[in-house]
């Protein structure tokens, strides 16, 4: 079979790849700038054995996807801020179920109804659990057409393994933007079979999908069992790219689609001679430790977001003091653009 | 010698955690009975409230999801659309069908979803220490009703059944009460219909339970049913609405 190209957006991309990974399983509600996911998803989904429902609120979609789950099916949804904010409930009581759900969250303009415009200002709210509860999600940022197609397939991957939901953190211009993509040439996967899933308790003991521990110390000894997870997805799925590190004299820290606008600012910088890096973090929960380890003191970080400063927290953890960190931040539909970011790097080099 | 009553296979042997005189106990053991019944326990998938019923995963013997308060019919839902041979149930009081998740259960009653719902209507929020639920009845005292429910204040006792009943996508509503033995069984048979309708793929059914709770009426086991009869079944009539 000869691979395919094809010129897709940032969402069709996303549900591309949610198909490609055998998502069988997708509830939502419409909300701007995601619409294409859901209008892809409905358009696509319509053989038997694949459930499309549109919901009735992000509260019923998420908990759809509860339910799908729950059931053995690769589940998805997805919606933009406000919406994401409603799903919180839904995503703590996954958490606390161990249930493999990926929701997609393409954000835009707040807080409230805020705007539609690209924004990045939902960092905390994906990264720190968003919902009650101490508990993460696996939170991966595409800064690419092609990447969004790849990493929803990872997201599903993720899910599975480690029984865990996953978000995949976009913005209003990823998701918009057309780009061609190369489809995967594998075959769509089966949904991996699940003994702790709902189908009925022919053969064996009746499996219990739940999130209540009432009796004591039940609790502590489930809540200390995710953290022992959490500790090896922390070890083992941090992912970033790396760019112009050796020699960098000031490294930008950018995901998403602000870091393409900071590859091109680097770009430009580089020619004019000027020794300038970029961390991408792929994952921003596990945030990527390890690129941040340099010891040389005269080091500096700019972080760039599209906010007014929350992946900027999880820097200044990772560089813990050794090295000077600046931002540069807009938000409300602000984009920081490419001849704002090599103003402040000339300002701080 | 031949036993002529015993536990069913769908219900575990365990001491109940239920108030003395509550009707939840009664609820799970006609539902075990009729799924054992219908011979449906290996495909039976039930939905636990949040409420006093949030354990009923441990009293049955067949595969359970929990739900988020009012989110039952989105989780069950989302179960049937998976695995549409099996038979899906949620079981939820009035306060998680009639008020959090009037939403849910309006939607997925309107599409018409395969399911079957057993529907515990005490008039109160019994977990939480016996407030005003949406089926209150004007003039009832609870914890947050302490001059008794008033209509220009607090609205009138939801009949959400009544309401259900208009939806297309219905396919039978009926409502009983565990008033006395007799209605207990009659109670069983309107249940074992609501099951027997979604094992022929007839759509969504619910059953309404007019279910004592003495703890927080303020009154004994035998009063308790009384008020059933003499009060409560007179603002929410019982029989087949659907």
């Amino acid at each position: 079979m000869k691979k395919r190209k094809i010129l897709i957006s940032g969402n069709e991309a996303i549900a591309e790849g949610a198909l490609a990974a055998g998502c069988s399983f997708y509830a939502g509600y419409p909300i701007t700038p995601q619409n294409e996911i859901i209008t892809y998803m409905a358009k696509h989904m319509v053989k038997p054995g694949s459930v499309f429902i549109q919901a009735e609120s992000e509260l019923a979609a998420i908990n759809m996807v509860y339910g799908g789950c729950a059931a053995g099916a690769r589940s998805m949804t997805s919606s933009s801020s406000p919406g994401a904010s409603l799903m919180q409930e839904g995503i703590s009581y996954i958490a606390g179920s161990r249930l493999p759900a990926v929701i997609v969250n393409i954000m835009r303009g707040g807080p409230g109804l805020g705007n539609i415009a690209p924004a990045q200002s939902d960092y905390f709210q994906a990264t720190r659990g968003g919902g009650h509860g101490d508990y993460r999600l696996i939170v991966l940022a595409p800064g690419s057409v092609q990447e969004a197609y790849d990493l929803t397939q990872t997201s599903f991957d993720l899910a599975d393994k480690y029984r865990i939901p996953v978000e995949i953190l976009g913005d209003g211009i990823l998701g918009q933007m057309m780009e061609p993509v190369q489809l995967s040439v594998k075959k769509i996967k089966p949904n991996p079979p699940k003994s702790w899933a709902l189908c009925g308790c022919k053969g064996r003991k009746p499996n219990i999908v739940k999130s209540f521990f009432l009796a004591e110390g039940a609790l502590e000894e489930f809540n200390l069992s995710l953290q022992k997870n959490y500790e090896i997805i922390r070890k083992k799925e941090a992912r970033y790219e790396g760019l112009f590190l050796p020699d960098a004299k000031v490294i930008l820290v950018a995901y998403g689609t602000m870091a393409r606008i900071a590859k091109s600012a680097i770009i430009q910088l580089r020619s004019a001679g000027k020794k300038i890096g970029l961390i991408r973090p792929i994952s921003l929960w596990p945030f990527p430790q390890g690129p941040f380890n340099a010891k040389n003191k005269k080091l500096k970080y700019l972080v760039v977001e599209m906010s007014y400063g929350q992946m900027l927290e999880d820097v200044r953890l990772a560089v813990c003091g050794r090295q000077k960190i600046e931002f540069l931040g807009r938000s409300g539909g602000g984009v920081p653009s490419e001849e704002e970011i090599i103003n402040k790097v000339e300002r701080i080099l | 010698m031949e036993k002529i009553f015993t536990r069913p296979e769908s219900l575990y042997d365990l001491p109940t955690h239920y108030c003395p005189g509550c009707g939840h106990g009664i609820a799970h053991r006609l539902i075990a009975e009729v799924v054992d019944e219908l011979g449906i326990r290996e495909k039976t998938i039930g939905i636990a409230p949040v409420g006093c019923a949030v354990v009923a995963y441990d009293y049955w013997n067949f595969d359970c999801s929990e739900a988020a308060h009012g989110r039952a019919l989105a989780v069950a839902t989302g179960i049937k659309r998976v695995h549409p041979k099996n038979v899906v149930f949620t079981y939820q009081g009035d306060g998680d069908l009639a008020a959090i998740g009037t939403n849910e259960t309006i939607h997925a009653a309107n599409r018409g979803e395969n399911l079957t719902v057993v529907f515990i209507n005490n008039a109160v929020y019994g977990m939480t220490g016996g407030q005003m639920a949406p089926t209150t009845l004007l003039g009832q005292k609870t914890s947050t009703t302490v001059e008794g429910r008033q209509k220009e204040k607090h609205g009138y006792p939801l009949k959400i059944s009544e309401m259900l009943a208009l939806l297309p996508g219905v396919h039978y509503i009926e409502r009983v009460s565990f008033q006395s033995p007799g209605e207990v069984l009659k109670a069983k048979r309107a249940i074992k219909q609501a099951f027997r309708n979604q094992i022929n793929n007839l759509g969504f059914s619910l059953v309404e339970v007019l279910s004592p709770c003495p703890t927080y009426w303020g009154l004994s086991p035998k009063e308790s049913l009384d008020w059933i009869r003499d009060v409560m079944q007179k603002e929410f009539p019982l029989g087949k609405i659907k």
